[in-house]
């Protein structure tokens, strides 16, 4: 399998729920095996959150455009935006969170980019003339679960 | 979002009777969570057999729910699909919360 697609949506948290959930149900029909799209799924949906919560934040909601190429050994997804870009135009971190604390002193969000970085084995990000274009590789062979 | 709740001997059983807990609708489950257990068990656990997906910012909301109810009760969750189960493992989640397969699995264990 060698193939690829491009859809659109707009930057609003129910248009992006529906726009993930076509592009993973695409990558299914497509081979994608279903650990993969889980983990795709939960990669992808915190990417586009990101677009949807701090991109887009003041203006009115813009497009997110999303690209997919999945061959046998890998899956590429440029997520494309035109909003703010990241602050000082580089990725969090995404460290893990401190989880030893007392109660009351649990993150209660913060946990996004540590959960993309977990499930992809490369994140690329690219800031240049008020085009913001993220770029996630997952491993999809089938021999690794 | 619909949260259903039952009393039994020992816990407080509430219900997620939605497909989701994302991003949508965190801030409305945090608050139905704090009215569902202003008075009940020391024991609760959230069954969350139906729900399909959840996100960073549902994972924060469930977290909230459990500093709600504070030290001196105990928030137990069951019923986790592949999905949720993926997301409380990854953020090590599994280390503040017990985490049961199956509503039954956690009923049958009396842990107050």
């Amino acid at each position: 399998m060698d193939d690829s697609f491009a859809c659109s949506f707009l930057a609003t948290e129910l248009d992006a729920r529906s726009g993930i959930g076509s592009v993973i149900e695409r990558l299914r029909a497509m081979g994608l095996p279903e650990v993969r799209a889980i983990e795709v799924q939960i990669a992808l949906a915190e990417a586009v959150n990101n677009v949807v919560e701090h991109a887009y934040t003041d203006a009115a909601p813009g497009d997110v455009r999303i690209r997919c190429n999945l061959d046998a050994d890998q899956l590429l997804i440029n997520i494309h935006d035109a909003g703010l870009p990241m602050p000082g135009a580089r990725l969090p971190e995404g460290k893990p969170a401190d989880l030893t604390v007392p109660l009351e002193e649990l993150p209660e969000g913060g946990y996004g980019w540590f959960l993309i970085r977990e499930l992809t084995s490369d994140v690329q990000y690219e800031s240049k003339s008020g085009n913001n274009q993220l770029s996630l590789r997952f491993e999809v062979s089938a021999t690794s679960t | 979002m619909c949260l259903t709740s039952t009393m039994t001997d020992s816990a407080q059983i509430v219900t997620v009777n939605a497909e989701r807990i994302d991003a949508a609708i965190a801030i409305q489950f945090k608050e139905d969570m704090r009215s569902e257990t202003e008075n009940g068990a020391s024991r609760v656990i959230l069954d969350l057999s139906e729900v399909k997906f959840i996100d960073s910012s549902g994972l924060g909301a469930i977290v909230a729910a459990m500093k709600q109810l504070g030290s001196s009760r105990k928030l137990d969750l069951a019923g986790l699909s592949p999905m949720v189960d993926k997301v409380f493992r990854l953020t090590r989640m599994d280390t503040v919360f017990d985490l049961y397969a199956s509503l039954n699995e956690a009923t049958a264990v009396n842990n107050t």
